[in-house]
């Protein structure tokens, strides 16, 4: 490896990096603004300058190559009084309000500033001011403050992919804007907050709202997509008061999609806060925990299993789904389904692969080359694995086609078209995707929601694998099949075998048989995007964190916690388990879902032993090793395809009832995501 | 002074029509195919042994930076022609599309054939309306003269040929915001390495001359680069267009021998100094950009690359300004100011916000309205801004700043005190 020296010390490092990440990896601090690992190198702040020896002026180090035998001084008077200058230039136009800014604190320019910069200001002209633009309900902004780093023009650019920010104008009236006022049609636009260094960009719904050095971190693993990103909830005396990513670069880099990030206001409203009763008047009633129980375990004790049944919602971890599902067996009912929205592909936990996302999102940065979506509106149901495909397609040109709901990408999407028999000629090599498909070295596939959930979805999947096999997609070392759930409680309640066996109900039928009053209880462990038909004849108890349709309708409410009230696993779309921990506690009396469905175990003669939580997670990992796991993606074996040709309906694709902000309780709840559909999606939400 | 048959621009002035025929009687487009069927490397070789140092500003030899394209491969490589002509002072290339664009179009096919590039792109200033259409007229008479496009002017070459306007931003003269805005983007400059040569327009290999330096190339060829190299001083070689204006009496362009001494030069092609030449208070010797010389190093100092860097200014695109002793010196350098404030790109930070401070601090001490101290503090901004950018840009904005402070503080201190001065009696 070559060899160059900075500050009198030699470091190796590889051809092709730049000054500025051999000091980096060598543990040199060289102070940035502009400079951001995951964009494109601007080289505007000037900050990095750094002396290299026979260079007659100093050299921006996060732009400049390094060389072999390269001389590199970081510490000399003429560099720290270049930082010094770069520092005071930026100071004489950025207004000194870091008492009433909301990035006093994380300030970059702020911590910069003090240890690099001039005590003093020699500038004795009139500061300029510019004024501010309206970038929507998400990002508040402060323009007198930009620094012109271009960061969030770059992430317009190239990570999210909507390119609506620039600089307009020249010189010292330069402004960073949407040319035409707007807001950012971005799905990842929360990340320009994360990534502008200054108080520029701040969360609008967060403004004012606290300190930084006041919150308290909690890592934790977001729920409102699938996919499981590593994020941090920051809380300060009970209350969420932001969330913001954690970099974990084999899942969601160093981004969050704004549902994840913004939606946490919905923790704070229509919560359920203590157990309900549905009384002789037929009004909810506010009672004990130990009335909710007894009333429960009399209504379940006197129905017939094959009367009982249970559905789990999005959000819910695994260790609730896990004690729900023991808690069943052991009262020997059999009706149960994790899969809320209605699919019924067969599914087995042995053949993991069947509904894992396989390739990974490492596997779509590192190797694939052509992708076919099925049915996914892939920008809003997992904004980041779009990220993901985008970044290929940046770096290698990943080609990718389409059939579903044509929808707005944020790369060249190759639209089939959304009919479901077009599938069968790819599938033929009639199709002229086949063609490239032949050709491709790492092919890969993404079945999602509305293929998945439709009548015929099971032989859509079947077809999906058909392709998969086809061309040679899952062999050793590349596995390009992939399925694409939307909610986070789906691949642990896969995993977990929480799924009807041995003829029990799916939740198509535990529906129908609730809508015909054939069901004498239902168990609503937090699900609520149900048609309220079906909740009118049966018992329904509702557990979960927000009252909404299954509370309304419900006769006993048991008040769970949210994801950021509970330490519990998810597992993500590649099969990663990942642990979320508790930030704040529940309201009042709200519990663990675990433990009340413990407690309630007790109350109808089935006690579970589960003494804390790692005693369900022993048991749990008992069942299925891959619990034990943590943090690595798990792709699995598939099962074999089927020799007859699957029969998919011929009917098109539907698009999804629910806007991107609207999809779970959570989310419903929010101000911010309301105001989201009010000015990004241009319409009411339903 | 140049011997008038070594004078490459004989139709500077506009004497003679600026039409293919006239320009063909003049010499242009005289046996150019043969020329070509010397081959590249005789180019070239030509070229660095007129020592030709590029006319844009930074005097880089021009032999030496075609050298650095890379080996053809199958990519396409360009040729661009800098003709976004915007330092204050400079109006040789405006005369050289207006009479001579003929000897450009040469210019640009057989340096184009030296750098195997296929297609050529002059960017033109957005203000050069007419010239732009002149240029595009004697583009058109070339290529029905069969000159360019295919098998251009009969060497076996295919050359295209395309004006490109600007839209009237000085930064665009900087080459690699040139080729941000050819390629329809803000006019920014890129950052180097990568250099043009290398990863250019389109991220091909690009080579971008100013115009005089492209223009001289068809007669170094047929005159051959000793020729050339006779003329001038060593390593300031050749002929080079000055553009005279300010207070001498006949403001003019005019074609001298590199190395003329400036003081010669205006009074044999400028009808001296308006007054005289005692009347003399400072000269800008290379545009705007350059730092200002006082009357005694005028009187001796000779106009070339290296004698003018010798006393700290610079023969930048040897647009001579001449300024006598009526003119408000401090006042005269902040306009400069604020005309750097006004086009900088404002991509990077110290000439976006350096530029701004210069030019409010100069204006006000040309009214005297400031601090002794803030003389230094003032030279120490533009030598935070020098060298700490991304472009020139930063460092053209410094140097009339520093060349002010350098020659004419006591004037500067004079009016500090005489403001002070006066507003404590009032």
């Amino acid at each position: 490896m070559p060899k160059m020296i900075i500050n009198n010390q030699e470091f190796e490092f590889e051809p092709g990096m730049t000054i500025l990440q051999v000091a980096e990896q060598a543990g040199v601090e060289v102070p940035v603004f502009c400079y951001h690992p995951k964009l494109s190198i601007a080289g505007n702040c000037r900050m990095c300058l750094v002396e290299v020896e026979k260079s007659p002026k100093p050299v921006a180090s996060c732009s400049m190559p390094a060389v072999e035998g390269m001389v590199v001084h970081t510490n000399t008077p003429s560099v720290e009084k270049a930082r010094k200058g770069v520092l005071e230039f930026l100071l004489i136009n950025h207004p000194l309000d870091c008492p009433i800014c909301d990035q006093g604190g994380e300030c970059d320019l702020q911590d910069i500033t003090m240890q690099y910069g001039p005590s003093t200001s020699r500038f004795e002209e009139n500061k300029r001011a510019v004024a501010d633009k309206n970038f929507g309900p998400l990002i508040k902004t402060h323009m007198t403050r930009c620094i012109h780093c271009t960061r969030c023009v770059r992430f317009a650019d190239e990570i999210a992919g909507v390119p609506e920010l620039g600089g307009t104008g020249r010189g010292e009236h330069m402004e960073i804007g949407t040319y035409v006022e707007k807001a950012i049609s971005s799905e990842l636009s929360g990340n320009m907050v994360d990534i502008c260094p200054v108080g520029a960009l701040t969360s609008r719904p967060y403004a004012f709202k606290g300190r930084s050095w006041e919150l308290t971190s909690t890592e934790s693993i977001d729920v409102h997509d699938a996919l499981g990103a590593n994020i941090r909830v920051d809380s300060r005396t009970g209350e969420v008061m932001r969330i913001l990513p954690i970099r974990n670069d084999a899942v969601n880099e160093e981004w969050l999609a704004d549902k994840s990030r913004y939606s946490y206001d919905g923790l704070k409203r229509q919560r359920l806060d203590r157990p309900y009763l549905r009384n002789a008047k037929g009004q909810l009633e506010e009672v004990s925990w130990e009335k909710a129980f007894e009333a429960t375990a009399l209504k379940l004790k006197a129905s017939k299993p094959e009367k009982i049944a249970a559905l789990v919602g999005d959000l819910v971890d695994v260790e609730s789904m896990f004690t729900l599902k023991k808690l069943f067996q052991g009262l020997k009912i059999p009706n149960y389904d994790c899969r809320l929205d209605g699919s019924s592909y067969p599914v087995s936990p042995a053949f993991k692969g069947d509904f894992t996302f396989n390739t990974g999102m490492l596997g779509i940065e590192e190797q694939a080359d052509v992708c076919l979506i099925i049915g996914c509106a892939l920008r809003t149901d997992a904004p980041l694995v779009n990220a993901r495909l985008r970044k290929r397609y940046l770096s290698h040109g990943l080609q990718v086609a389409h059939v579903g709901v044509p929808f707005e990408s944020t790369f060249p999407l190759d639209h089939l078209g959304d009919e479901a028999s077009l599938l069968a000629d790819i599938l033929e090599g009639k199709h002229p995707f086949s063609k490239v498909l032949k050709k491709a070295k790492y092919p890969m596939i993404i079945i999602g929601n509305e293929a998945l959930t439709r009548p015929d979805g099971g032989e859509l999947h079947a077809m999906a694998k058909a392709i998969a096999a086809q061309y040679n997609m899952v062999r050793e070392g590349w596995n390009g099949f992939n399925v694409l759930h939307s909610a986070a409680s789906r691949m642990g309640g896969l995993l977990m075998g929480f799924i009807p066996e041995n003829g029990a109900l799916p939740t198509k039928d535990i529906l129908a048989k609730a809508e015909k009053g054939e069901l004498d209880v239902l168990y609503l462990l937090g699900a609520d995007e149900l048609p309220e038909t079906c909740l009118e004849k049966p018992f329904v108890i509702y557990q979960g964190h927000h009252g909404e349709v299954g509370a309304m309708h419900a006769d006993v409410i048991f008040p769970g916690a949210a994801y950021t009230e509970k330490d519990a696993l998810y597992v993500n779309i590649e099969g990663r388990v990942q642990q979320a921990n508790r930030a704040i506690f529940p309201p009042h009396e709200a519990k663990d879902d675990w433990k009340i469905i413990r407690a309630l175990s007790d109350y109808v003669g089935a006690g579970l032993n589960f003494v804390n939580l790692s005693d369900v997670r022993a048991a749990l990992s008992i069942e299925n090793p891959s619990f034990s796991l943590l943090n690595i993606s798990q792709p699995g074996p598939l099962s074999t395809v089927s020799k007859t040709l699957p029969k998919v309906g011929d009917q098109k694709f539907k698009p999804k009832a629910l806007s991107y902000y609207m999809t779970n309780v959570i989310a419903r709840h929010s101000v911010t995501m309301a105001n989201c559909v009010r000015d990004l999606t241009g319409g009411v939400h339903d | 002074m140049l011997d008038p048959k070594d004078r490459i621009f004989s139709n500077l002035h506009g004497q003679e029509s600026w039409n293919l025929s006239q320009a063909q009687k003049r010499g242009d487009w005289d046996k150019t195919a043969q020329l070509i069927k010397k081959g590249h490397a005789w180019i070239i070789q030509e070229v660095k042994d007129s020592g030709l140092r590029g006319r844009g500003g930074a005097g880089f030899p021009t032999g030496l930076k075609w050298s650095f394209m890379p080996p053809v491969d199958d990519r396409p490589r360009y040729l661009v022609v800098n003709a976004d002509e915007s330092e204050p002072g400079t109006c040789k290339d405006r005369d050289i599309l207006r009479h001579e664009p003929q000897k450009l179009i040469e210019g640009c096919l057989l340096s184009a054939f030296a750098i195997s590039a296929h297609v050529g792109y002059i960017y033109v200033r957005g203000e050069f309306y007419r010239e732009a259409e002149r240029l595009q007229q004697a583009i058109d008479e070339a290529y029905a003269a069969g000159l360019l496009g295919k098998n251009a002017a009969g060497s076996g070459w295919d050359f295209d040929l395309y004006v490109h306007r600007g839209a009237g931003a000085y930064i665009c003269g900087e080459e690699t915001a040139l080729l941000e805005s050819l390629e329809g983007r803000k006019g920014q400059p890129r950052l180097k390495p990568p250099f043009p040569a290398v990863m250019g327009l389109w991220g091909y290999p690009t080579i971008i001359n100013n115009v005089e330096t492209i223009a001289v190339v068809p007669t170094i060829l047929r005159r051959s680069g000793a020729w050339f190299a006779g003329i001038g001083k060593a390593n300031n070689t050749g002929t080079k267009i000055f553009c005279i204006s300010g207070h001498v009496n006949t403001p003019c362009n005019v074609e001298e021998a590199m190395g003329i001494p400036l003081k010669e030069l205006i009074e044999k092609h400028a009808g001296g100094v308006r007054g005289g030449w005692d009347n003399l208070l400072a000269i800008i010797p290379g545009g705007s950009s350059v730092p200002l010389l006082p009357k005694e190093i005028c009187e001796t100092v000779t106009m070339d690359f290296d004698s003018l860097r010798s006393v700290q200014s610079g023969l930048g695109t040897a647009a001579v300004i001449v300024m006598d002793r009526s003119t408000d010196i401090v006042k005269a350098i902040a306009r400069l100011s604020k005309f750097y404030m006004h086009e900088s790109c404002g991509q990077c930070t110290p000439c976006r916000e350096g530029t701004g401070w210069m030019w409010r601090v100069l204006e006000r001490m040309a009214i005297g309205n400031a601090k002794i101290s803030d003389i230094d503090d003032l030279l120490d901004v533009s030598r935070q801004i020098e060298g700490h950018t991304i472009c020139a840009l930063g460092d053209a904005a410094a140097w009339p700043v520093q060349g002010l402070i350098r020659h004419f503080r006591p004037e500067i201190e004079r009016r500090i005190t005489a403001y002070t001065q006066g507003n404590a009696h009032a």
